[in-house]
This record gives C-alpha cells, structure tokens and sequence, in this order.
C-alpha cells in the first residue's frame, strides 16, 4: 500500500504552521511533541502507521473554523478523526498532514421528543447518544460493533452501519442535519430538524464521503422509540446452502427481522472455545432477532420457526428469558475477539446479493485452500453485507501481504456477483487501489468532482478513497 | 427526443445544442422557465432484476410505475416509501415512471418512518450532461463504496444527470393495516397527538391531520400484532377513535398521500418541509386550507393565486416548494426555495460540474 511522498515545501514551514496553530489555540488544544504525536500515527487499521506533522483538538465550531482557514492559506493537508476506531485507515495521518481530531467536542446541544431528534457536537460516542435518550424510551439505532469508542464523526464520514439496519437503515438515513465546516474555514448549516432536503441532497454527500468534503462538528440524528422487547431464536444447519435458502425464506414470508446474522463452522468453534454461549456444533448459524410485545414476538418466531423446520436444522433454539438471549448474543458479539485469541486477522466487509451467498462462501473456502490462510465467515446475512475474518500471522514474513492479496480477491469476487468493496466500513486507503474495480473511470470521475466542488485543492484526507493514480492530477494542482 | 437504449441517451444529450427538458411520465411537471426541447425517457424500460428473496429490484428509468408495483404485489412486496401520484392535484395525464419518482424523490406517508425514495433507492445509472455514462451503489442495500451520489439524484428532477436504470430496496407487505381517526384537532392538539403517536413502541408508520382536521394514525403488521396496537395507542393516547380497517384504510392514506383534497381546488398548492414542533405556528401565519403529513413535518398548503407564500410565513427553518402554481405566480416565484451564499455557491459548483453546458432542465433548481 503506497502514500504520497510527502510534500517537502511543507516539511519544512512545519514550525511556522505549529506556530500559527498556537495562536488560536489553547496550549491542551495542540499537541507537536512527538511521543504525543504517536498516539495518533494509526486508526483501527494498524497495520499502517506514520506520525503526522501535529495533532489539533479543537472543542468548538469557531475553534475548528479558524485551524481550517490556517491550513488553507497554508496549504497543508488536514486529516479528520473521530475516535480512530476506522477499520480501513480513514485516519491515517501522512507525515504532511494536520490530523484534526473533535473527540474534545462532545455536548449534547438539544433533544426533542416530540421531533424524535436529537443534536449533538460530532465528538459525543454512538453508544453515548443512545445513552442520553434511553432513560425517555428512545434509542438511537444504527449500531457499529464499536459503538462504545466511535464518534458520531466518524459513523458520518463512513456512513456507519451494525446489526439492525435491515429494519432501521444505517446512518444516512438517521441523519437529518450537520454544522459542516468547510476546508477554506466556512462554516455551513446543511438540513436540520426537518426531514427533505431543500435543493440538492447535499447531506446525503456528506455522510459517507470519509472526511474529505469538510468537518462536521454538530449533527441533527434521528432517535426512535425503543420496541417493546426483543427475543432472537438460534438455528445451526448442516449447510450454507440451507442456511442461505433458509434467510431468503424468511424474507420472502413477509417477516422483517431486526437482525439476521450468521456464522459459519470456522467461526462458530473459535467463538465456541472463547466464549462458551453453548452454540452446536454445525456448519452454519443463523441468530435472528424480531421485536415487539411477548405476543408479537411469539407470532413472529412461530412464523420463522416454520420456515427454519423446513429445513432441517440441526438446532433450533428460541430464548426463553433475558439471560439466554444474552447468551445467543454472546457467540456472536465475541466473534471478533474470538478470533483475535487464534491470530492476527484481518476484517473485511464486502456485501453480495443474498442470493449468492453459498456460492460466494464455496469460493471463499476454495480461495482459503489456495492461498494457505485461514478464514472465519460472520456477518449481516439479511442484507449481504460479509465480514470474512482471514487469519494470518503478524510475525512471519510476507503472511501480511499474503492475507492482504487474499482479502482482494474475495471483494473482486462480491462485485463480480453484483455487489461491492464495502456495506459498512468504508474505503480509506485499504479498499482505495480497488475502486477500479467495481467503478469505471467515469463514475470515479463523478465522484472526484463533487471534491472538486466542496475542496477544490484536495486537502482534506486527500490520498484516501480513489486510486492514487486516478486522483493524482486533482492532488497535483 | 425517445432514446430506447443507454447509449442512445448518451449520443441525444451529447450533441444537444441547447437546452433540454428532461420527461419521465410528464405527471410531475412543476414548470420549467424558458422553451426547451423535450427528452423523454420512457423508451428505456423494463424491470431487469427482481428478487424478492433479497428485496431487491432494477428497471429502467422509463419503466411505468404501474409494471413495478403489479410485480411486486404479485410477491407481496412493495416500494417502502409509498410514492404521491401527483396527477390529480396537477391536473397532468400519463404514466409515472420510475425515473420521474426518483427524479422528485417522491416519497408519502410512510415517509415519516421508513425514509423517503433516497432512502430506499440503492444504485442508479444516469447520462451527465456531457453524455456520459455514470453509475453509482449497485442492487445491494449496504453499500459505502465511494461517494453517494445515488441520494444526490433523487430530488434533483434531471437537473444533474438523466436517469436510465434506478435499483430500490424494498419491503414486505404487511398482513393487515388499520387506521385510527379522532375528530376533529386544532394544529397545536394534533402535532401534539402525532408526536405522541410517533413515540410509543408501536410503530405508526403514518400520522397526518387531514384538512378537516382529523388526525389519522396507521399501523401495518400481523392481524393480532395490530389487534394489540390498536388497543394499546387507544389506550396511550386518550379520547374516542374511529377504526378503519382494509381497503377503506388504504383509500384514505391514498388520498392524504395525494393530496386529492387539492386537486380541482383553485388555488396554489405549496408543500412546506419543517420540523413538526414549528408546524401549529406555521399553520397559523397560512391561515387557509392545509394538511398535514408526516407528524407536522410535511404541510400543504392551499393559497389564492400569486400568494407569496414564503414572504408571507418568514423565515422557517425548513424551506417551502411551489407545487402547484399559476402562471403568474410561477413568472414570479420560484419553484423551490432560494438556497443563499455557500450553499447556493454548493449546488451551482455541482451543477457545473454534472452539466457544464447548462443543458439539462435549466432554470428548474436555481
């Protein structure tokens, strides 16, 4: 994975940069010192690492407005962060960047119940926002696996999902309205309370576009009423093929399920050894979660339960109390760590037609066998969207690269099935030289030039998202 | 101009030589200043994907809408954000088309709830105004790849790129809805009432004041999920309601969705997007006939002719669109509200970006 060499012209005025910052800001609000600096070389992704020219933490629209205009005049390259909890290296710095973090902006500015809304600064946590409104019977739903850490910053940049979307959607469609600054320091109030977009549908560019049209500092989200109750009910089968027959099903039987999510055999025993939530021994898993009233519950599980009977799993197990769906749940939400405690592992997240599911996970079993690396499948089956974990090991040489041709070749395989590079993580720079793939020059060409409009010089997180080649003119100028 | 093919479109918008009014159905035509000649897609049809499996479809931009909803009511499913057919209120003929719905992000009651046309609209394919030939999403309903211009197209009525293929994440139909209508509420009691509404468990995907002043308030799911519904937002909500079950539920959210107390009315027709809290307020400095949608958030409004609906109101926080019009209000008012300073730099930057030639349906957006 290559970075642009960095821009010598501003190595060099580093210290009159420094210096400039230092007059609009409070000393807690820079950080140059370089053992400081290191806190910030990496996000999620941490693989990759490099030292940013310095580290900002403004804690205030105005704040954030004036280090935007610095950078402008200055032409130095600003790198936005929420939490860094990215997964694709969204806030990986470049030695020539300002890394712009809000995690200091973090009030809750107004709730409103009889809006269903909520605005908060863009600092404030997923999980925090949820926590602001629970007390009042509201929630906030889309739902990362790292909502406890990430900033709603950073859900909006990368347009965040989790495992209740196919109900409640991810966070475009959550969002109503941002403060936006732009990167000449103009600060702009895009949507707000109401639900349409006046002209164009501006916000919906912004969420999404991983830092690179402008900072958001205050977000208008939507809240809704939390369900009534929610019960999951547990199928293993001795397939994929019956496991993803069995979804479609579901699906087509008019049930809606909050959460459809799946585990293949690899996952479900290292999640098994790790965690212990009694999961049966099976080739594929199927926790599908419904909600409402006991009563609507039962009607509805009885539903999926007669479906799933169809296809004769090996298990079937609905949750008869809080604990045990805790426990159903338990398998699933320590996947990851499970398999942290196995190897190092990299994390990716294509998404495919549901349709394709056997035949995208035989091939990624096939592909495993090539290439000698392991591989754990769990993910948003109602929706497509995969997170195949491929093992690999850290300390041997060329493993690294090895897991990182791997992983290519399983999202060349979701767009040539009809789907993409990424449901929910974003492109950063991890997915960046793959963009060719799923686009033709035209169509990232439509898309640079809506960077063109928002920052005509291209230094906002500027060497993430398209192909290093296809943007190295706009970056050039 | 009739292109049948894609790339038939992108030769007719390449060689254009002056402006363009770009018609799906012509049923949703709000005007466009100036003369024009006319492209019209209704030659690129037909439904090129359908699973119901994966709720998902594809069809050409041209496609009646119709041929999209008869296949999907024939599994069961159907377009989630419940799209307005504004033929009666314009008084236009035709046949919608997928493409002028997205092109208008036409969304209705059940918007409240489940997004508006953006929202389920997962990949489009579309002609800039240079003729060429851009996609963005896909037919997969969790996609970040890459910027989302996808939502950028619904709601810019052709002014950015001409539409040929539109793909949708769908939904179910559910068992059985009902209705349940109070009598008559000032503004002030009704949003209250909706708002209400709108926060307990028990998903009212549609709550509108009618313009007689009844509050309407739907639930859609399995016959005794809506049997426990019913009762409990009774029973929350206070005072005596009237159930409507079936088809007389559905007719009726048919016509709020169309706003059909308008249609033949004299008069301008406005549609105000605003936060529901704003709306009894706005209803007031209206002072005519209105109706209102979406909790509060959505008000139509019916004035006399070449009212200045927007001077008349002030400021709001959301923004006023000019549905129906005279001419005469139309030669002075523009259709959708004035966007100022940066925002207004914004929208003329992408404009110049998508159709550098200004020729695709100049002078409709700014």
């Amino acid at each position: 994975m290559d970075m642009p060499i960095p821009n010598a012209a501003i190595m060099s005025k580093r210290d009159r940069v420094i210096a400039r910052l230092a007059d609009l800001l409070p000393s807690e609000a820079l950080i140059s010192d370089e053992a400081e600096r290191r806190a910030y070389e990496c996000d999620a992704l941490t693989a990759y690492r490099c030292l940013p020219l310095a580290v900002v933490l403004p804690d205030s629209t105005e704040q954030v407005a004036a280090i935007m205009k610095v950078c402008h005049e200055e032409a130095v390259p600003v790198v936005p962060r929420g939490s860094g909890t990215s997964l694709a290296g969204g806030a990986l710095p470049t030695e020539d960047s300002i890394i712009l973090g809000v995690a200091r902006l973090r009030e809750v500015m107004e709730v409103s119940y009889p809006n269903r809304t909520i605005r908060v600064q863009s600092g404030i946590t997923n999980l925090a926002v949820t926590g602001e409104v629970e007390g009042d019977g509201f929630f906030y739903a889309p739902d990362p696996s790292s909502q406890l850490a990430c900033a709603i910053a950073g859900n909006i940049a990368m347009n965040s999902g989790g495992a209740h979307c196919l109900k409640y959607g991810v966070t475009t469609n959550n969002l109503l309205g941002v403060t936006l600054v732009t990167m000449d320091g103009t600060v702009l109030e895009i949507g707000g309370t109401h639900l349409d977009a006046a002209g164009y549908d501006l916000l919906a560019l912004i969420c999404g576009s991983e830092g690179q049209l402008g900072i958001v500092t205050e977000a208008t989200l939507r809240i809704l009423p939390k369900p009534e109750g929610a019960r999951p009910v547990l199928m293993g089968f001795d397939s994929n093929e019956v496991a993803g027959a069995c979804v479609s099903d579901i699906i087509k039987a008019g049930v809606l399920p909050v959460a459809i999510e799946f585990m293949d055999r690899p996952c479900i025993r290292a999640t098994e050894d790790f965690a212990h939530a009694g999961y049966p021994d099976c080739e594929a898993l199927l926790i599908v979660e419904v909600e409402g009233s006991d009563a609507e519950i039962d009607e509805q599980l009885g539903l999926i339960k007669q479906i799933a009977h169809r296809h004769n799993p090996v298990e079937l197990r609905e949750s008869q109390s809080d604990e045990e769906s805790k426990k159903i749940w338990l398998g699933r939400k320590s996947a990851f760590g499970a398999m942290g405690q196995i190897a190092d592992y990299m994390c990716l997240d294509g998404t495919i037609p549901v349709s394709s599911l056997p035949y995208v996970l035989k091939r990624i079993g096939e592909m495993s066998e090539e290439f000698g690396l392991g591989v754990a499948n769990v993910f948003h089956a109602g929706d497509g969207n995969m997170h195949p974990l491929i093992l690999y090991d850290a300390n041997k040489p060329g493993d690294l690269e090895l897991c990182e041709a791997f992983g290519a070749e399983i999202l060349k395989l979701c767009v040539e099935v009809g789907g993409c590079l990424t449901g929910e993580h974003g492109v950063g720079i991890e997915k960046r030289d793959l963009m060719n793939v799923q686009f033709a020059p035209d169509d990232l060409d439509a898309q640079m030039a809506v960077k063109d409009v928002f920052d005509p010089q291209w230094l906002l997180n500027p060497a993430k998202v398209f192909p290093l080649e296809a943007s190295a003119a706009r970056r050039a100028a | 101009m009739r292109p049948t093919t894609e790339a038939d479109l992108s030769d007719m918008v390449r060689a254009a030589s002056g402006p363009l009014r770009i018609r799906g159905g012509g049923t949703r035509n709000l005007g466009m200043p100036g003369t024009a000649e006319v492209l019209e897609t209704t030659g690129l049809q037909g439904i090129s994907l359908y699973e119901p499996g994966a709720l998902t479809l594809v069809a050409a931009a041209g496609t009646p809408l119709g041929d999209v909803e008869s296949a999907l009511a024939a599994e069961n499913q159907r377009l989630p954000f419940e799209p307005m057919d504004m033929r009666a209120l314009l008084g236009t003929e035709g046949t919608p088309t997928v493409g002028g719905m997205v092109a208008a992000n036409a969304s209705g009651p059940r918007r409240v709830i489940v997004g508006a046309c953006r929202d389920s609209l997962i990949g489009v394919r579309f002609v800039d105004g240079q003729g060429r030939i851009v996609k963005n999403g896909g037919r997969v309903m969790k996609n970040v790849t890459g910027y989302d211009l996808v939502k950028l197209m619904a709601g810019s009525w052709g002014t950015l790129g001409v539409l040929s293929e539109c793909s949708f994440k769908l939904l179910p139909v559910p068992e059985v809805q009902a209705t349940l209508v109070s009598a008559e509420m000032t503004p002030d009691a009704a949003v209250a009432c909706m708002s209400a509404a709108l926060g307990t468990p028990y998903e009212v995907n549609a709550a509108a004041r009618d313009t007689a002043g009844r509050v309407c308030l739907r639930i859609e799911g399995f016959a005794e999920q809506i049997a426990h519904r019913r009762a409990a937002l009774a029973e929350v909500l206070g005072g005596d309601w009237e159930v409507l079950e079936g088809d007389e539920s559905a007719a009726l959210w048919r016509s709020i969705r169309d706003v059909t107390a308008f249609a033949g009315q004299s008069g301008d027709v406005w549609r105000l997007s605003v936060a529901p809290s704003e709306a009894p307020e706005l209803v007031a400095k209206i002072g005519g006939p209105v109706q209102m949608d979406w909790g509060g958030g959505l008000i139509w409004a019916l004035v006399p002719d070449s009212t200045d609906l927007r001077a008349q109101v002030g400021p709001i926080s959301g923004h006023a669109t000019l549905i129906r019009g005279s001419e005469a209000t139309r030669a002075r008012l523009p259709v959708f509200q004035p966007e100022s300073g940066p925002i207004a730099a914004l929208s003329q930057g992408l404009r110049a970006k998508f159709d550098p030639r200004g020729v695709l349906n100049p002078g409709l957006m700014g």
